[in-house]
């Protein structure tokens, strides 16, 4: 092969091996969060976002908002689980505050974690959550139970033809999970 | 160079580095997977063949079904295009060799220790994947067998020997073309497979991608895929499917390239609307990488999306049509032949239209949520990837075998294996498509009684059409071993490509010195 095709060669293949490269990283540190940031944006995965700090503290007398909890368990998760109130009605900017039960039915130790989900899924945005359990893993000693806060606020500026949201929240079992995440974060 | 022939001795083939002998086994080890993947299909028929389960365990027949799927689609016809693209894309340009002749080696020599370890994770204990061979997450991340990591490792094998694999032909055609040899006179394979390297290139990484986020969910504690860990299953499907979908246009680009080599040869004249047909190839792969969410319609897609992926999928319609209308017209008063691979083609033409067609049916989102996982769809990807691919493929083998081996196949032998093929193919997959339509799922072992009737069509149809692949082994055998020697190097009188100007069988070196192209 002459030399000039062999540099030619080299150069393609070096341009294909970066586009390789590319778009793995694409696919391993753009897409994930790419795709958390659009559900977010766009409003259209039902989930809620993290913990809100109260900015304004008005309260919309006008109308009051119907807010209904339900709670399930992922497939073979053992625990009871399950709201103490099972709806309220609050206005618009009013904080609330209901707590879900949990008992851990095992003879062990176990952790969970509750996944939150909102129907309509446009009213996501608008629900805002001041405390959760759901914002961290919670272990429970077999056999012991929990009453589990979640202060809320649901914002003024929610869409005036949305008169009832429905806050869903899975429990999952997490304990294997935990403990591969100790013994990771432990061997660094 | 001098001209010298290949080593002696088994290690000739550890060893090679001439794109002939690498082809050679590329297309051997296609046609060994093609018939493994083919047996796992054999044992998915027969269990079907009645309502009620007689034969396997449902956990083994997912097994199979999943199985199938992979090794078809990277062990049979991915390979098998390589093959055809690493014996005919040097010849084809003018080139002695191809561009990366070490890494052509290693990209082969991959396969079959990947194949070997994917083939023995269904010896493991808990079974081999079972999760369908799209698998998705949860199935094979929380619910898989302890395989899966044998199964990711397999992938992530495969992938880089595509990638190695595409940047090879890549390579290949942009800088080792003989002089004259413009883009545009390339001959319309290797602009077929130009694309399709590109594509793959693109997202072969993604895939990987997509293995690696499951093995970490898997071992090291990560919630890509886990909803409990704030994942999301469904983001699994968007990075599968945009890999996916591009992924059956690799696999029917190259097809697509073979029938238009075939046709005009057997016509008599210039493949019509060459350009277009450049275009459209182009179009096609640019919309692959916009339409992937056309199979995740039942996932909640908000209505935009919905809309948006439906519009974009029919657009595809264009540009394919394109292609079809090009190749009825070059057949359009030539003075047409019927040998063997012009069977093929034209089969691969018409039945790839019918699969087109379903396609066009399932892209309409509202009537998808009716089809969605059924035997229609099943029905629709074998119309493509089974009279799309394969049957390219025996056209492609029939038509340059005698260029290889410099020897006729027996042409009466072949048009039985097409007619067989031919009408065993279509018993197995036009009643699916009714008993899909009816609600039939696909990937379940059990049906209900009033499925019986079509469900033994298929089976009998797909037992006609395994055999009649047993049929081209022994003619290819045969051929090798016994066949006729061909008169004239050209073999085919309307073929015009620059292969043809070499002897039959094509020496061990082609092209050290670069032809001529006006």
């Amino acid at each position: 092969m002459a030399n000039a095709t062999q540099r030619n060669v080299i150069q393609t293949t070096g341009k294909l091996l970066v586009l390789v490269v590319a778009m793995f990283a694409f696919a391993m540190w753009v897409m994930p969060p790419l795709y958390n940031a659009l559900c977010e944006v766009l409003g259209i995965n039902g989930k809620t976002g993290g913990r809100y700090e109260v900015v304004d503290s008005a309260v919309d007398e006008s109308r009051t908002v119907k807010v209904q909890f339900v709670a399930q368990n992922n497939e073979l998760m053992p625990w009871e689980f399950g709201p103490n109130t099972s709806q309220v009605e609050v206005h618009p900017g009013e904080p609330a505050m209901v707590t879900f039960y949990a008992k851990n039915t095992q003879s062990h130790y176990m952790v969970s974690q509750t996944i939150p989900s909102i129907v309509p899924s446009r009213a996501a945005e608008y629900f805002h959550k001041t405390e959760c359990f759901c914002f961290n893993q919670q272990p429970l000693d077999a056999g012991k139970e929990a009453d589990m806060p979640l202060r809320f606020i649901v914002d003024r500026d929610l869409p005036k033809d949305i008169h009832v949201i429905t806050l869903s929240y899975t429990i999952f079992d997490v304990t294997e999970m935990a403990a591969k995440q100790d013994s990771v974060a432990a061997s660094k | 160079m001098g001209a010298h022939g290949p080593a002696k001795g088994l290690t000739r083939w550890l060893t090679t580095t001439n794109h002939k002998d690498i082809g050679s086994m590329y297309l051997w080890f296609s046609f060994a997977m093609f018939l493994l993947g083919g047996s796992f299909a054999m044992i998915i028929r027969a269990e079907l063949f009645q309502p009620g389960l007689q034969i396997v365990e449902p956990e083994f027949f997912n097994q199979m079904t999943t199985m199938h799927g992979l090794v078809m689609v990277f062990g049979a016809i991915m390979p098998a295009f390589v093959g055809l693209a690493n014996w005919m894309i040097p010849m084809m340009i003018g080139a002695p060799d191809m561009a990366l002749p070490r890494m052509n080696n290693w990209s082969f020599w991959i396969l079959p220790p990947t194949f070997l370890l994917l083939a023995s994770t269904l010896f493991m204990e808990g079974g081999g994947p079972n999760f369908g061979w799209t698998f998705y997450a949860p199935l094979s991340t929380t619910y898989a067998p302890p395989s899966v990591t044998f199964f990711i490792f397999a992938v992530h094998a495969m992938g880089i020997s595509s990638i190695m694999g595409s940047i090879n032909i890549i390579a290949t055609v942009v800088n080792m073309r003989a002089p004259g040899m413009t883009y545009m006179k390339m001959p319309m394979f290797v602009w077929t497979w130009l694309i399709t390297a590109f594509l793959l290139v693109a997202v072969m990484p993604v895939l990987a991608g997509a293995v690696t986020m499951m093995l970490m969910d898997i071992h090291f504690g990560t919630s890509f895929f886990s909803a409990a860990g704030g994942g999301d299953p469904v983001l699994f499907q968007h990075v599968f499917w945009f890999f996916g979908h591009p992924e059956v246009y690799i696999i029917i680009l190259p097809a697509f390239g073979v029938v238009s080599e075939v046709i005009p040869t057997f016509s008599r004249k210039p493949l019509f609307g060459y350009a277009s047909m450049v275009y459209a190839t182009a179009s096609i792969a640019f919309l692959s990488f916009i339409v992937w969410a056309h199979h995740m319609y039942t996932v909640g897609l908000p209505i935009a999306g919905e809309l948006f992926f439906m519009y974009a999928t029919m657009l595809i319609a264009v540009p394919t049509a394109a292609k079809v209308f090009n190749w009825i017209t070059t057949m359009f008063k030539g003075s047409i032949t019927l040998e063997t691979p012009m069977l093929f083609a034209i089969a691969k033409v018409f039945l790839f239209t019918v699969g087109g067609f379903s396609g066009l049916m399932l892209a309409i989102a509202p009537a998808d949520f009716q089809y969605h996982d059924s035997y229609f769809v099943v029905a629709h990807f074998h119309y493509t990837m089974v009279a799309g691919a394969i049957f390219a493929l025996s056209s492609a083998v029939y038509y340059w075998l005698p260029k290889w081996t410099g020897k006729m196949y027996n042409e009466t032998m072949g048009k039985v294996h097409f007619w067989v093929s031919f009408i065993g193919f279509n018993l197995t997959f036009f009643p699916q498509h009714f008993v899909g339509l009816a609600g039939m799922p696909r990937r379940i072992p059990d049906y209900n009684l009033m499925f019986a009737d079509f469900n033994m069509m298929s089976s009998i149809g797909a037992f006609i059409y395994g055999s009649s692949q047993l049929l081209f082994l022994f003619n290819i055998v045969r051929t090798i071993t016994h066949g006729k020697p061909v008169n004239d190097d050209k073999v085919w009188d309307g073929a015009t490509t620059l292969e043809w100007t070499v002897p039959s069988p094509a020496p061990y070196h082609t092209f050290s010195t670069p032809p001529e192209v006006k």
